[in-house]
This record gives C-alpha cells, sequence and structure tokens, in this order.
C-alpha cells in the first residue's frame, strides 16, 4: 500500500492511499466536525458538516481521498460559514432536550455544535415547532424521529452491515424522514432488531429500551447459536445489564443478532433455579446441597451399566460435557451416554466420518467472504444463524453466486438466489440429479478425484440407474432448474455448502449427507480457503458436546468405543477403550450404548439391526443435564412415559423445565455467565467462556456438580478444582484439543484440530490430506423416500424450524422483549392450501398427526410449497413434538425423522386459547 | 379474502410479465401497479420489492419521493384539484381549501365511505380553464369557484339518497 503526504493546517501528514481526508485529519488528531460519517461504512456525503479548503476549493472531506501534495485548511471564514449554517439547520429540527436524552454527553450532535459555537439566542428562534410521534412499538428500540439529523448512519447500516433493509429516506424536501415500509411501526417491519443502527445512530434519535450503563463489562461467547459470537456482557452491581458485540472478533467483528444483543436477561430471570429441589410425596422441596448430593450420589449407585442413562448439555461447555462423558463411563459404566445432537447433526458426524474423516465445518466463519458460490440446502441461517446469514448476505451482494434448496423462501431469498423448492426429504434426489448433471457435462475436478479420493467408480455406477427425470418427479424441482444449479455450483469456485436439520433430520439422513460432501468432492471443493462443506451447528456448544464423546459411539476426541469400529477398511477407527481405561483408570463398558431416540423408544427401527428393534426398556435412572428432552425429543410422548416410569430421575438444569418437572431431584446449575469454560463454535473455533457473576442462589456449575456426585460415590478422577485443569486432562487424551490451554486462549484464536502446545490450529480443514483418512472415500448413493408420507387422512406435510427471536424453549423465552417479537406459536400455510381449508392467517387451527394433536395459529403465505406446513419449535404450549414420530431413525446417525411428518389441518372455534403467549 | 389476495397476484404476474425484473424498472413498474389499482397497496409494493430483490423500504422510500403515487386507495370519484402556476394564481388554493371543507377530508386522503379522494397535482393542462379539477381524470371542471365547486360531488351524494345502488367493485377500478 502506497504513503500519500498532504498538509492539513500546516501540520505535514502521511497517511496509507485511499485515507480519505477526514479521515487523515482523525487519524492525525485534528478534528473536522462531521455527522453522517461512520468508519464502518461507506462514505455519503449528506450532512455537509466536513467541508473543508482544500487547495482553495471547497471540498467534502469524508468523500475525498487524500491526494499527494493536498494543502487542507479546515477552519476559513468560508468554511466556517457554510458549516455554521449547516449545523443551524440541523439544530433548528432538533428537539435539543439533551438533560434528559440517552445519548447526553455521547451525542455527536452536541461534539458538532461545541465546536461550530451556536449561541442561544439564535438557538431559540430556530426550534421546532411541530412534534413527532415517538415510535415505542419496539420492545427493545425507541425511535424519537424529534431528534434525527437525518444523517442516513442507521439507513447505510441496515443495508451495508445487517443487509436487511429495513429503513430507507421517504418523502422528499422538508418532508423527508426515515421511515420503514408504509411508515409501519418498527416492529411491524422488515427490522431484524440486531439494534446495529442503535448502536450506530450519533444522536438519541434510537436508543435502546431502558439502557442502563454497566459499571464492568466482561469479555465472553454468546449462549445460544454456534456461530460462536464473542460479547462483552455488561455487570452493574449483581444484574447483567448489557451486552455488546466484540468488534475485534473475527466471526461477528461486533455484529450481534437479536438473541445475541437482547437475550441476555434470561440470566436476571426470577424463575431461575436456586436450590436443589428433591420431590416428597409428589412436590418439590428445597433441599441444602449435602442432602440432594448424598440423596443422588445413594441412589445412582444402585444402578449400573444398561440400567443407567446420561445426557450431557450442549449449552454447557467442554469441560463439562467431558466430565459427563467420563461419568457415564467410570461412575455408571455405561456408554447410554447420549446429548442433543443425536437429534442434529449425528447424521452429518457418523455420516462424514467415513467419507472425509471428519464434519467439522471445513473453513473458518470469517472466510465465508472468501467463496465464490454457496449452496444453502436445508436451513435458514439468517434466523437460525443470523451472523453467519450477514456473511453470506456480504458475499452474494459482493457478486457470490447463492442456490438455495428448501421448501420455503427463507430470507435469503431476498438476494439474487437460484431456488431449488423441492419437497421435504427428497434433498438425496435433487443433489444425485446435481452430481449427474456434473458428471455428464464433465463439470468434474478430474485431477482432484484421481489424486485425492477413492472409490469413485462405485460411486458413478449408482448414479448410472438415477435419471433426471426421477430427480424432477420425485423433488418436484424442475430438471432445468436442477441443470443450472449444478452448473452453478460446479462453475463458480471456491463454492462452500451449507446446511442444517433440513439435510439430517431425517431417517435416511446420513445419505443426503452423503450427497453434499460428494458434490464438493467431485468438483474438488475441499482444502481450500472458503471451500467445502458447513453443517451449522445449531446450540453454542454442539459441536463440542461431539467432540467430547457424549455420544455412545466414541469417548472424547472421536476415539472409538468397542462394537463401533464402524469403517474396518480403516484400522485407524480401533477401539481406544484400552487408552481410556489406562488414562482413568476403571474398567469401561464393553457393550455399545443407546443414543438420545433409542433410550426413550428402543423400539425405534432403523439403526443396529434386527437385534436392537426389540429391546425392552432397560434404563431404570437417568442422570440428565440441561435438555429439555420432554420439548426436544421427536414424538415426546416416549419420553414422558419413560420419564414417569423410571426408578430414578436426576435433572439439572438452569430454570425448572418440563423435564425438570418430572425428576426426582432437580439441581440448579450456573448458567454460560457465571462460570468459567470453554465453548466450541460451528467453525471448530474453540473459545473461553468467562465468569461475568455470581450464579443465583445456591446454583452451582455443572463442572462441580457432576464431580461432586463422582466423589460422593467414592469414584477418583473428579478432584478438580478449576476447569482449567479439566481443560489440561482433556488436552492430554484428545489428539484435536492436544495444543489447546487457557494460557494459549488468551491470544491465540484456534481451531481443532490442534495437536500440540506449538501447533498453530486448523484454519482449514483437509489441506494436503484427508482427516484421518488420507483420501476421501466416495459412497454409492440412492433414493430413500421418507417411511411415511402424506396420504388421505394426513395429507400435509409437516416441517419444522426456528424462528429469528427464540431459540428453543427456555431460555429466549424468557426474555419479554423476545416474546414481544415472537409471541406465539405459528404455522405455515401455502395461501392455496388455506383457500381449500377455508383458512386465514390468525385462525386457531388443530394439527393432527397420527401421534396426536395440538393447537396452533395459521399463518397463510406464499412462501412455502403447496402441500407444506412449517411449524415453530419454540412453544410449550403448542408442543410440536408431540406430533413428529421418532419410530424410524438413521442407521448410522440415529436422528429421527422430524423434517418430514404428515399431518392433517383443521380449523377450530376457540377464541381463547389458555396460557398462549402473552400479551 | 384469500381468493381476492390470489386475485391481485395474478394481476400483479401480469403486470410483471411485460418487466425483467431489474432495479431501475422499480418506477415503470409502480406505474403499472397504480394503473391497475388506482393507488400502491401494501400488498402489492411488497410483491414488487421481491421480483426486482430489492428492499421493501427501498421500494416505500423511492414511491413516497414522487407526488404521483398514492398509498391509500382512492375514492370512486377521484378529484384531482391542479395546483398548476395558472390555477394557482387564479385560486386553486381555496378551490381545494372548499373541497377539503366540504368532504372532510384532506389531500391525499380518501372518505371513509370511498366515494370521494381528493389529489392535489401539477398542470392537468387546461390553464385556458384556469382554476380547474378532474374527476377520473376524465371530467374536467374549470371556471371554478369556491361556490360552484359543489357540482363534483352533489349528483352522486344525491344520487345514493334517492336510494339508487351504489357501483360496486374493487377501490380503484375506475381507470
Ligand atoms: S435515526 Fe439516527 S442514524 Fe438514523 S438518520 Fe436519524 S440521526 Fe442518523
Ligand atoms: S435493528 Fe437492525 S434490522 Fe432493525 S432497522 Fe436497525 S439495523 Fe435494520
Ligand atoms: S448469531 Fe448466534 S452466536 Fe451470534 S449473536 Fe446470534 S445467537 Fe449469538
Ligand atoms: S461527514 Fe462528510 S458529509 Fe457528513
Ligand atoms: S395550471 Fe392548472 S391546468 Fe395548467
Amino acid at each position: 500500500m502506497q504513503e500519500v503526504k498532504l498538509v492539513i493546517d500546516n501540520l505535514e501528514i502521511t497517511v496509507q492511499e485511499g485515507t480519505t481526508v477526514l479521515e487523515a485529519a482523525l487519524q492525525n488528531g485534528i478534528y473536522i466536525p462531521h455527522l453522517c460519517h461512520h468508519p464502518d461504512l461507506k462514505p455519503a456525503g449528506i450532512c455537509r458538516l466536513c467541508m473543508v479548503d482544500a487547495d482553495g476549493q471547497m471540498l467534502v472531506s469524508c468523500r475525498a481521498a487524500a491526494a499527494e501534495g493536498m494543502v487542507v485548511k479546515t477552519g476559513t471564514p468560508a468554511v466556517e460559514k457554510v458549516r455554521r449554517l449547516a449545523v443551524e439547520l440541523l439544530i433548528a429540527e432538533h428537539d435539543a432536550e439533551c438533560l434528559t436524552c440517552g445519548k447526553n454527553f455521547n451525542c455527536k450532535l452536541q461534539e458538532v455544535t461545541r465546536f461550530v459555537q451556536i449561541d442561544r439566542e439564535r438557538l431559540q428562534e430556530l426550534k421546532a415547532s411541530e412534534r413527532k410521534p415517538v415510535d415505542n412499538s419496539h420492545p427493545f428500540i425507541t425511535r424519537d424521529y424529534n431528534k434525527c439529523v437525518l444523517c442516513g448512519i442507521c439507513v447505510r447500516t441496515c443495508d451495508e452491515i445487517q443487509g436487511a433493509g429495513a429503513i430507507d429516506f421517504a418523502l422528499r424536501g422538508y418532508a423527508t424522514k426515515i421511515s420503514t415500509f408504509g411508515d409501519n411501526p418498527l416492529r411491524e417491519s422488515a427490522c431484524e432488531s440486531c439494534g446495529e443502527c442503535v448502536e450506530r445512530c450519533p444522536v438519541g434519535a434510537l436508543l435502546p429500551v431502558g439502557f442502563q450503563q454497566p459499571s464492568r463489562e466482561v469479555e465472553t461467547v454468546c449462549p445460544f447459536c454456534g456461530t460462536g459470537c464473542g460479547l462483552f456482557l455488561g455487570v452493574r452491581g449483581d444484574k447483567l445489564v448489557s451486552a455488546r458485540g466484540n468488534p475485534r472478533h473475527t466471526t461477528n467483528k461486533g455484529r450481534l443478532c437479536v438473541k445475541g444483543r437482547f437475550g441476555w436477561s434470561f440470566v436476571n430471570s426470577p424463575e431461575r433455579l436456586q436450590a436443589p429441589l428433591i420431590k416428597k410425596d409428589g412436590r418439590f422441596v428445597e433441599a441444602g446441597w449435602d442432602e440432594a448430593l448424598d440423596l443422588v450420589a445413594g441412589k445412582l449407585s444402585q444402578y449400573r451399566g444398561e440400567e443407567a442413562g446420561v445426557f450431557a448439555s450442549a449449552k454447557t461447555s467442554n469441560e463439562e460435557i467431558y466430565m459427563a462423558s467420563k461419568f457415564a463411563r467410570v461412575v455408571l459404566g455405561t456408554n447410554n451416554i447420549a446429548n442433543v445432537a443425536h437429534l442434529c447433526h449425528a447424521n452429518t458426524v457418523r455420516g462424514l466420518l467415513p467419507v472425509t474423516g471428519s464434519a467439522g465445518m471445513t473453513v473458518p466463519a470469517w472466510q465465508i467472504r472468501e467463496s465464490a458460490c454457496f449452496f444453502v440446502a436445508g436451513c435458514n441461517p439468517t434466523e437460525a444463524h443470523p451472523v453467519i446469514g450477514l456473511e453470506i448476505r456480504k458475499a452474494v451482494r459482493e457478486g457470490a453466486r447463492l442456490i438455495i434448496a428448501n421448501p420455503k423462501e427463507i430470507s435469503l431469498c431476498r438476494l439474487p438466489h437460484l431456488r431449488l423448492p423441492l419437497r421435504p426429504g427428497t434433498d438425496a434426489a435433487l443433489i444425485m440429479g446435481m452430481a449427474k448433471v456434473i458428471l455428464d457435462e464433465g463439470l468434474l475436478d478430474e485431477k482432484f478425484i484421481a489424486e485425492r479420493t477413492i472409490n469413485f467408480e462405485a460411486f458413478k455406477k449408482s448414479l448410472e440407474i438415477f435419471s433426471l427425470n426421477e430427480a424432477e418427479e420425485v423433488t418436484g424441482v424442475s430438471k432445468d432448474l436442477i441443470r443450472e444449479a449444478a452448473r452453478v455450483y460446479a462453475s463458480s469456485k471456491p463454492a462452500l455448502i451449507f446446511w442444517a436439520m433440513g439435510i439430517t433430520q431425517h431417517s435416511h439422513g446420513h445419505n443426503n449427507v452423503w450427497a453434499l460432501a460428494h458434490l464438493a468432492m467431485m468438483t474438488g471443493n475441499y482444502g481450500k480457503p472458503g471451500a467445502g462443506v458447513a453443517p451449522l451447528r445449531g446450540h453454542n456448544n454442539v459441536q463440542g458436546a461431539t467432540d467430547m464423546g457424549a455420544t455412545p459411539a466414541w469417548y472424547p476426541g472421536y476415539q472409538l468405543c468397542p462394537g463401533y469400529e464402524l469403517y474396518p477398511r480403516f484400522n485407524k477407527f480401533s477401539s481406544s477403550q484400552e487408552k481410556f481405561e489406562k488414562a482413568w483408570g476403571y474398567k469401561l463398558p464393553d457393550s455399545p450404548g443407546l443414543s438420545t431416540v433409542k433410550q426413550f423408544n428402543v423400539k425405534a427401527k432403523g439403526w443396529g439391526g434386527a437385534a436392537m428393534r426389540d429391546l425392552q426398556q432397560k434404563i431404570k435412572a437417568w442422570y440428565i443435564i440441561g435438555a429439555d428432552l420432554v420439548n426436544g425429543v421427536a414424538e415426546s410422548g416416549h419420553v414422558r412415559r419413560s420419564l414417569e416410569e423410571a426408578e430414578f430421575v436426576v435433572v439439572q438444569d438452569i430454570f425448572l423445565t418440563e423435564t425438570a418437572k418430572m425428576a426426582d431431584v432437580v439441581l440448579p446449575a450456573a448458567c454460560f455467565a457465571e462460570k468459567d469454560g470453554t465453548f466450541t463454535s460451528t467453525d471448530r473455533r474453540v473459545q473461553r467462556i468467562h465468569k461475568v457473576l455470581e450464579p443465583p442462589g445456591k446454583a452451582k456449575a455443572d463442572w462441580w456438580i457432576t464431580s461432586e456426585i463422582a466423589r460422593r460415590m467414592e469414584y477418583s478422577g473428579f478432584d478438580f478444582q478449576n476447569p482449567g485443569q479439566i481443560m489440561d486432562e482433556i488436552a492430554s487424551l484428545v489428539p484435536i484439543y492436544g495444543g489447546i490451554s487457557y494460557e494459549r486462549l488468551k491470544e491465540e484464536e484456534l481451531r481443532w484440530p490442534c495437536i500440540d502446545k506449538n501447533h498453530p490450529g486448523t484454519p482449514v480443514l483437509h489441506v494436503d490430506q484427508f482427516i484421518k483418512i488420507e483420501k476421501a472415500e466416495f459412497w454409492p448413493l440412492e433414493y430413500i423416500p421418507s417411511p411415511e408420507l402424506p396420504d388421505e387422512d394426513f395429507p400435509l406435510i409437516m416441517t419444522t424450524g426456528r424462528t429469528l427471536p427464540h431459540f428453543h424453549y427456555n431460555m429466549t423465552r424468557k426474555v419479554e422483549g423476545l416474546n414481544k417479537l415472537c409471541p406465539e406459536d405459528f404455522v405455515e400455510i401455502n395461501e392455496i392450501d388455506a383457500a381449500d381449508l377455508h383458512i386465514q392467517s390468525g385462525d386457531n387451527i388443530k394439527v393432527i398427526s397420527r401421534r396426536g394433536s395440538v393447537v396452533s395459529k395459521a399463518m397463510v403465505s406464499n412462501r412455502i410449497i403447496p402441500g407444506v406446513v412449517f411449524k415453530t419449535i419454540h412453544f410449550i404450549e403448542s408442543p410440536t413434538n408431540m406430533l413428529t414420530s421418532s419410530e424410524f431413525i438413521d442407521p448410522m446417525g440415529t436422528t429421527p425423522n422430524t423434517k418430514v411428518c404428515p399431518v392433517r389441518i383443521e380449523k377450530v372455534a376457540i377464541r381463547k386459547l389458555e396460557g398462549l403467549g402473552e400479551k | 379474502m384469500v381468493d381476492y389476495e390470489l386475485k391481485n397476484r395474478i394481476i400483479m404476474k401480469e403486470i410483471f410479465s411485460s418487466f425483467r425484473g431489474t432495479e431501475n424498472e422499480l418506477i415503470p413498474i409502480l406505474q403499472h401497479v397504480q394503473e391497475h389499482f388506482g393507488y400502491l397497496p401494501e400488498s402489492a409494493m411488497l410483491e414488487v420489492a421481491r421480483f426486482i430483490s430489492v428492499s421493501e423500504s427501498k421500494v416505500y422510500a423511492t414511491a413516497s419521493f414522487y407526488s404521483q403515487f398514492r398509498f391509500k386507495a382512492t375514492g370512486k370519484k377521484h378529484i384531482t384539484v391542479c395546483q398548476g402556476t395558472a390555477c394557482h394564481v387564479r385560486g386553486a388554493g381555496k378551490i381545494q381549501d372548499t373541497l377539503e371543507r366540504q368532504l372532510g377530508i384532506k389531500e391525499g386522503e380518501t372518505t371513509a365511505d370511498q366515494e370521494y379522494s381528493l389529489e392535489a397535482v401539477a398542470c392537468i393542462g387546461c390553464c385556458a380553464l384556469a382554476p380547474c379539477i378532474a374527476v377520473n381524470n376524465e371530467t374536467i371542471y374549470g371556471r371554478l369557484t369556491p361556490q360552484k365547486v359543489k357540482v363534483v360531488h352533489e349528483p352522486i351524494r344525491g344520487e345514493r339518497k334517492n336510494g339508487q345502488k351504489n357501483h360496486s367493485g374493487q377501490p380503484g377500478n375506475m381507470l
């Protein structure tokens, strides 16, 4: 980069080429008044306050690049005059109630006015008369346009940073104002409630509702989705009062979504569990830790092996999940250790191990910008992984191609894109169609296939008997579209494939995953920046839950348990039982364990062969940490029944969830803000979380509780003083975490595999070799239809998902503002189906499946294909998993078939539904 | 209701069929929409935003910049008051004031019974007849005075009083 020399107010200044005159001045401590300039945004030149004299000419300094030899004067009489006029006009329009304004002392208009010196009398003359109404519709943002200086920073933020375009300049001349679509209240607009505009508004026109200045801030990581945004939590007294994005974090770069920025108040909720609870005669009674822990230790010692089930929480830290994994195997002698990944990306993980050796997202989130093409299949990043959604938006606006396979028109569809509106569950057929086009038209990367993969012929053969006609028939997507998508994908490199539950939550989910991975393999999209696959992890630490072995198939670090030497061809996948017996000092169980669905629905078909199908329920006691299984597991009736019939259930959580209510003992846990530890984000980055405040009442960190139970059961190896020591043990046993330590995480950004303390971590996976298996392996593909298809009685396919303001059923539902943004469940239904059923938006409807029926509200739209309805997962008042089925699970990943659930919809005439949302 | 929306969507499809879906077509598309509906219904603007892949707020903002676009349904009789130079000097302001008072609405609004709407426009090309107003862009009334303004709306209100059937149809069908 070249340097430029210029003179500003007689000071000689050197700046990088491309720096604007305004930036050059500010960088060197010379103040030039400005309002519409913001370092994060492109210059707009709206306010005209930054006028300077450059070589005798008037210049808008925020838009002009500094040029060699330029002579700039910032305070000539002419400049002062223009500036004063501009400021006066602004003040005339401004409701100067400084003392009561939330922006007092922090306001750019005050700064400018102070500098320009406007006298009092003049100010009085200039007072505006007409007051504009204040928009208080939004639970988190107040808009008072009596204070707006029309700098357009909010408009540009919403467009350039958020890509939402919720607001713009409307009307013209004197009447000009910032307006939403139709000048509707913000809450009813396309606003995504990210709060980015509020962060940047230079005056008090946009303010966060009820903002309190924190007295200290602590750096940590967002507790909601797997994106893993860095944030600073603000504390005042013993309460959390604020959150802001960490500008130095490479993923979010200061940005946060509505959950990250405004969703923290569940931490302060009065509903948090504060003391251990013991059920006596059907009612919970508060107890001390000693009593509760002794009771749990005593009870749990009565069950071992196949009689015990353990759940680790994808919301807790790696250290805590590791403890749960060790606890199950050592203390309870069982491989029945599960976590919610089994409802989620287990199909990805187990599916990809034999294909590419690892199921991690291949590139860091910050490399999304380097991709030339995105294939977004079965996921809705702008709602479920919002900050990753922003990165996709940004890249697409800069020219990257976008292919979207989804029965729903997701919000990314507002960008230029190619949409494949497929029927739920037919992804494999669609992708096989694309693969066939790539094959037939010779769009392959033959060099990559030859050098870095094996078994291509078998894959090719499996495609020979598959035709594009079949793909069209099965998916409902036209051949032409499939062809075009294949061509775009294969010819724009590097390409990145995103997927989530739409791909995995099927009893044939691993097939979908294979198909996607094969697409990347046949086009050479592996091992390069911005290329590969990005299976987006849902929970903040569900990646860690899989890494730490909270699954029957492997110990921490994907080191297999006996009975799971699934892929004998790779002797690298042999059992690590001996290694862990030695390290942990106990005999470990020999028999395979049951994952999430199987623990509650022993008769679920699909996994483990006939012998595993007719099991009797053997688990008699459960230790469930931070998982609301009664809401979370498909066909939740089985979970309820199993927990009712169990002899002993202990639940450890931060709220009295529906699941906790069924427990014999409930242990109160500390949440993410109340403990130290690490979370691993969807892009494999291991990040430190820091204790911000004390847990409420007697609540304790999960790692402490688990090890305390183990100690009371007289097991050794659970004597940790702090989570850092647990991480050291993890590093010693888990090769991919080998070089991770709290010391290094202070400074370094580390992504696994990080083999030893000198290893720099692995931003891009599979660069020279595929992890573990050296060469990627193609597998023959086949399309398997979903096991339960619509028929006369249940003619519509229900598919499920998240909405932007909520995460699951507990944390965000405790946040008043988020409940206002999304107060109740809805079922999105195509207008044609709705017309057939005489249903209108807002009607109460009954959704009926073979498992049961629940009541919800209709939302008629043309953004979902006919024949398919979409229902949210968040509302325990209308529990979606009462409807879904767990009869069939994936043979590899054991994930149930949640995304294709045939239903019937009927209009019901209930006026008021009990407990449905709050106003 | 649903059928009505579906019908509108078919109209929108027809409108879009003569465009490619690029951002610079925004104004002409909006003009077509207004021609069909007599104003820019929100649902139609949302479809336009989707069709040309720009944000809804941009569509609204752009439309609001031009005085030619209306955001409310026009009445069955859409009255345009000329505020061009010739009319202005001959008292168009008073004409407008009078109409506003008599109809009980402000410029840009529609009466509650959907009968009348009022809009101020630039020269409508009949300066010789100034001050003048047009009804439904077809009938011109010229050389008006505040006293004479009634001719524009009295007949209709009168008719209705006589129990005659009111013509039905969606708002803005008159074009
Ligand atoms: S609301 Fe704030 S950021 Fe937006 S234009 Fe007004 S002053 Fe600028
Ligand atoms: S909160 Fe975010 S989405 Fe909403 S207007 Fe502001 S920048 Fe746009
Ligand atoms: S994108 Fe995910 S990690 Fe980032 S702030 Fe939102 S919920 Fe938190
Ligand atoms: S800061 Fe340069 S015009 Fe506003
Ligand atoms: S000025 Fe009114 S018709 Fe020309």
